[in-house]
């Protein structure tokens, strides 16, 4: 009976572990709705924030800030979003797979690169791959906020300034639905290839333009709106690579729950055979003591 | 009743209001500012201060922010609040603390790679010591 007494104790660490999982999968799926909330709330600045800069640029073609500017691509930044805890299914690594995909695309054109970490998991993968880490900032929590963000990205646009790299990308899971997150590498900077085009397509629906009166300038406040829409960019990449996590999460822990209430009932299989054997193997014993008496 | 036009104010985390007012007052870069329907488009950034909302019934409403822009249309007032507190030090300070992070990843790289190696010597010492015993228990054995 010893191999039954195993097995009846595998069956109770299994039960224990599946306990744990089918837990975790509640616990990620009420989060993902508070996190999809977020998601949600952060896209109205998003959408404000591109049009007063789309129609500062209508308005002023004179001027081409910096971030607009296509120049020569010797150096990319990467901004990895990431999660900071584990236990979410494959999503973390699929991104960095994303990430590496594109870093070699680059690195064979002879482009340097530099990457900025978002979330602890990225900050551990970067300490493997190596790579040259600008900035790293991890334990954003369920509700990241925009402070949080503003040193990371500083420092990758300090870097654009002063040219240390001419193009900035970020790279983050897109919220497909509950069962699909998609890696993502999106351009940040220049912006003048989208925004331009979202302009002409603007320029021709929209019956009539206007001119802002500005304060203090149009020049400096153009400055610091690129400056904050990149901000929620990131942030926004931020938000919806959280929901993904617990999305992911949820997938995971259940199909953990599924996988161990399958070997449950393996197992269950395997343990009453067992016993039925010993009980057999009694019965004959004793059949065959009683003949020889 | 009063001519109205719709108010947005949204920050980078959540849309924290909507609708018809009547009248927005705001403190503006270059002083405070009172904006009536009919307002030229304008474009300013904001002090922080209170963004003070008076609805169609004359009722007010104010609501803090730590900054960001004001945009008017001829037909909607949006307000792009910040909701962090910013100044070019503190951001500075952000950014010098995102930097220190990063360069301790990368020292920690060099701890990780140590401890890899230690790890690797001390399973290869343990091999060592197992193959010893092995040949002492056949030594005693034979």
């Amino acid at each position: 009976m010893a191999a039954a007494k195993e097995i009846r104790t595998q069956i109770g660490s299994i039960k224990n572990t599946q306990k744990i999982t089918s837990a975790m999968e509640m616990v990620a799926a009420s989060k993902m709705r508070r996190a999809q909330d977020r998601m949600k709330a952060s896209q109205p600045y998003a959408r404000q924030i591109r049009n007063v800069v789309g129609h500062i640029a209508d308005a002023n073609p004179e001027y081409r800030h910096d971030y607009m500017i296509e120049r020569e691509t010797k150096r990319v930044g990467f901004i990895v979003v990431s999660s900071d805890r584990g236990l979410c299914g494959g999503l973390n690594v699929n991104l960095f797979k994303a990430v590496l995909r594109d870093a070699k695309a680059w690195r064979d054109r002879g482009v340097e690169l530099q990457f900025c970490a978002l979330g602890a998991k990225a900050s551990a993968f970067f300490r493997k791959y190596g790579g040259e880490l600008v900035a790293a900032r991890s334990g954003l929590g369920e509700a990241p906020e925009v402070q949080d963000l503003i040193g990371s990205v500083k420092i990758m646009l300090e870097a654009y300034d002063e040219g240390r790299i001419d193009r900035l990308y970020v790279v983050y899971n897109e919220f497909v639905n509950t069962m699909t997150q998609k890696p993502v590498v999106r351009q940040l900077l220049p912006l003048s290839t989208d925004m331009g085009n979202d302009k002409q397509d603007e320029e021709q629906t929209r019956p009539s333009t206007w001119d802002y009166l500005y304060e203090p300038d149009a020049k400096a406040l153009l400055d610091s709106l690129l400056v904050r829409f990149i901000e929620s960019q990131v942030y926004q990449s931020v938000v919806e690579n959280a929901a993904c996590e617990q999305a992911a999460r949820m997938i995971a822990m259940k199909s953990a729950t599924d996988n161990a209430g399958n070997l449950i009932d393996d197992l269950e299989l395997v343990y009453n055979k067992a016993r039925q054997a010993a009980i057999t193997q009694e019965i004959s014993e004793i059949v065959g003591g009683a003949a020889a008496v | 009743m009063a001519k109205s036009f719709k108010c947005e104010i949204v920050s980078a985390e959540a849309s924290i209001f909507s609708g018809e007012v009547e009248q927005v007052i705001a403190a503006g870069v270059m002083g405070d500012l009172g904006i009536l329907p009919g307002h030229a488009p304008l474009l300013t950034e904001l002090h922080p201060g209170p963004v003070r909302v008076i609805h169609d019934g004359g009722q007010e409403e104010n609501y803090y922010v730590t900054g960001g822009f004001l945009e008017v249309q001829p037909d909607l007032v949006s307000v792009l609040a910040d909701t962090a507190v910013r100044a070019a030090d503190l951001d500075e300070a952000a950014a010098e603390e995102a930097r220190q992070h990063a360069l301790k990843e990368m020292n920690d790289a060099s701890a990780e790679i140590d401890y890899g190696r230690a790890a690797a010597e001390l399973a290869e010492a343990v091999a060592q010591l197992r193959t010893i015993q092995q040949l002492r228990k056949k030594a005693g054995k034979g």
